[in-house]
């Protein structure tokens, strides 16, 4: 019955789009500017390899699909495998559920090492002692700074989230600000409330938080926008991420207001917004630093064993801060999605 | 949502007391309540509600400008909910339609960069491939007689996945790489993504599409035949089929209607803000869902309009804004929103019940 009783009709449309596409192409109807010809032939850092023996290492983290920053990380992780050969095994999930069968699944594949992320310390407890009991070494990264010791994990890497907050409140005090306002991408996330926590006790003006939805930009926009105009007295936008920086920028010129734009995090695009003052600084925790020393730190401690942070003080990676008077040195190394 | 689907209004209502009137199925209601049963009404005095709400509670949403963001983000809802709600008059939903729309602006992204062309060769083909999606989610359900919601469902994770790993592979990074320096971009954000300016207040060019294909959509749903199959495969499918209503070709190019919209919304996303992140669009498909429902159409299909919809978005985007506006405690912003529109549909529900019981 619901089979088609018109099976013929309906193949044309796609056959044509298909057509009309290659025949654009063909036509040539190509740019003259921008696009991939122009980009630069970016060298890769191509270092000797290590001849120590193979080694498996898992790199579990909490990202969420398609995001910049974690894409960072990863980069690192990859550089670090290939100069130390290491085997790198990549897997993520932001539910912490998840991630901790994905450690499981990490200790069943009898992996030489183990790097995981710890936004969600108490989940991943139970599945961190069965890989001690595995004599699995295991180091922290990125998120966890309070939490990797006990936990019992070889050494660790990354920002305190709220010194890094700390830090861009002094910022802000220096660059004269009195009013600012803290976008939140993601309702509920520890370090990014940190990050704003953090900031609002260093800054001696007033910060507001705001919230808006990560996932859908426009929205993003107009929120911001409808931020800046309820309250005209806004000298300062403060984003969590590069991304969210970018389309702030838009926001500021929608709403006809004067703040300047800081941020946590950078991609390559925001670099060039650096560069033409579209916004002031950004503060960077190197997620590419904490990736490759998080490798790094597993293969010196099998082959030479030792404890980066001597196994008692976490390895921080940040706070950076970029701003106009550094940018050019970093943006070379943003456009390759390194930094 | 049941309580909705009461039979006609007419013969559940007692015969009318009043001489002249011997038969209360033939009686003319009065224009009032003519009007309140229309599926529309509700919403529309819905948002009236949470409009003039929020001109109380929040004095920065007087000015001209406010009104113009809040319109904004209403039409980036709307667009999509447009056709959204006509597939839901026809008795289907689709869940791919949030990641749908970031398919379409990654293809042209990557199509017009890699290749360096032209970028209206990308827009183009992402609406072929837009279509493609639309078409597919339709000949699959045709062909299987599965529900949308396991064939949509399955096509929002395989979207999702090839967005992520595409975007990978092609770019190296999760990102597109930025395309406002290429030919005929300046040309495609007029056109997707321009503002203009009435009396000093700068209005987004999405605005007036979303009104337009409101319009459009309208005149489709009420005054063509194409309007009459949509009721009717929604209403019920085999009898559709046997008053000769082509069910199959109504069902697909619904769906490729979707797919239209996540192209429009697409481009705009990718020309306002010059490059995707493969990661968005999550999400967004439950929201357009709502403002079709919020707007007066049932999920179950066979009943609905194209204008409940377009207040039903400029109800999301009004609270959405308002609640900012009216510089409430953020820690609570999801609970407003919820609280709000749950409030609306009250409204809405009770009007149209109202409305039928006379």
């Amino acid at each position: 019955m619901v089979r088609s009783s018109h099976p013929r009709s309906r193949r044309i449309a796609p056959a044509v789009a298909v057509f009309a596409a290659a025949a654009l192409t063909l036509a040539g109807c190509s740019s003259s500017s921008g696009g991939k010809k122009s980009e630069e032939g970016g060298s890769t850092s191509a270092a000797g390899t290590a001849d120590t023996p193979r080694m498996t290492v898992a790199l579990v983290t909490h990202q969420g699909p398609g995001d910049t920053f974690w894409d960072i990380v990863r980069k690192g992780a990859e550089a670090a495998a290939a100069k130390d050969n290491v085997k790198l095994v990549y897997s993520a999930d932001p539910n912490a559920g998840n991630q901790a069968n994905l450690v499981q699944n990490a200790i069943d594949q009898k992996v030489d090492g183990i790097a995981v992320t710890l936004a969600k310390p108490d989940a991943l407890k139970g599945v961190l002692a069965k890989a001690g009991q595995a004599g699995i070494p295991v180091v922290g990264l990125n998120s966890g700074l309070a939490d990797w010791q006990d936990l019992g994990l070889l050494e660790f890497f990354g920002q305190d989230e709220s010194v890094a907050g700390e830090a861009f409140g002094k910022k802000l005090n220096d660059v004269g600000s009195k009013k600012a306002v803290c976008v939140i991408h993601e309702q509920g996330n520890v370090g990014l409330t940190q990050r704003c926590d953090g900031a609002k006790k260093t800054f001696r003006g007033t910060l507001d938080t705001l919230y808006v939805n990560g996932t859908d930009m426009p929205s993003v926009k107009s929120t911001i926008t409808a931020k800046l105009k309820q309250d005209g007295g806004i000298d300062h936008v403060v984003t969590l991420g590069a991304p969210f920086a970018m389309t702030a920028v838009q926001s500021v010129a929608d709403a006809g207001s004067k703040a300047k734009i800081a941020t946590f995090d950078l991609n390559k695009d925001l670099t060039g917004a650096i560069e033409k003052d579209e916004i002031e600084f950004a503060v960077d925790q190197q997620p590419y630093l904490q990736g490759y020393l998080a490798v790094d730190g597993l293969w010196l401690h099998k082959n030479n064993g030792n404890y980066s942070g001597g196994g008692e003080q976490p390895v921080l990676t940040g706070p950076a801060f970029v701003d106009k008077s550094n940018v050019k040195s970093v943006a070379e190394f943003a456009a390759k999605g390194t930094r | 949502m049941s309580v909705t689907r009461q039979p006609e209004p007419a013969v559940t209502a007692p015969p009318a007391p009043g001489p002249g009137q011997s038969d209360g199925r033939t009686r003319r209601r009065s224009l009032p309540v003519r009007l309140l049963a229309r599926p529309e009404v509700g919403v529309f005095l819905g948002a009236v509600a949470v409009f003039v709400f929020f001109l109380i509670a929040a004095p920065s949403v007087r000015q001209g400008g406010s009104m113009a963001t809040v319109l904004y983000q209403a039409s980036t809802i709307g667009i999509m909910a447009l056709p959204v709600a006509l597939l839901m008059i026809g008795g289907e939903f689709d869940l791919s339609a949030g990641v749908a729309v970031v398919t379409s602006a990654l293809t042209a992204s990557m199509l017009s960069y890699q290749l360096t062309m032209n970028v209206w060769a990308g827009v183009i083909v992402a609406l072929a491939v837009s279509l493609g999606v639309g078409a597919f989610n339709g000949w699959v359900l045709v062909r299987t007689g599965l529900p949308s919601f396991l064939v949509t469902l399955g096509t929002f994770l395989i979207l999702q996945g090839v967005n992520l790993a595409v975007t990978k592979l092609v770019t190296g990074n999760v990102a597109t790489d930025d395309i406002s320096d290429m030919d005929g971009f300046a040309q495609a954000k007029a056109f997707f993504a321009s503002s203009f300016d009435v009396g000093g207040v700068q209005v987004k060019i999405t605005v007036v599409w979303w009104l337009v294909f409101a319009a459009l959509a309208t005149w489709v749903l009420l005054r063509t035949k194409y309007g009459n199959w949509i009721f009717a495969v929604g209403g019920s499918r085999e009898s559709a089929r046997a008053v000769g209503v082509p069910v199959t070709f109504t069902k697909i190019t619904l769906f490729m209607l979707v797919g239209f919209g996540a192209w429009f919304v697409g481009m705009h996303q990718l020309f306002s803000f010059n490059t995707v992140q493969s990661g968005e669009g999550v999400g967004q498909e439950l929201i357009y869902i709502a403002a079709a429902v919020i707007g007066g159409c049932l999920l179950t299909g066979g009943y609905g309009s194209a204008i409940g919809p377009v207040f039903g978005a400029f109800m999301f985007g009004m609270v959405n804004q308002g609640i900012v506006y009216a510089g409430w405690n953020p820690d609570w912003f999801k609970a407003f929103l919820g609280v709000m529109l749950l409030g609306a549909v009250l409204i809405n529900l009770w009007v149209r019940r109202a409305a039928t019981r006379r």
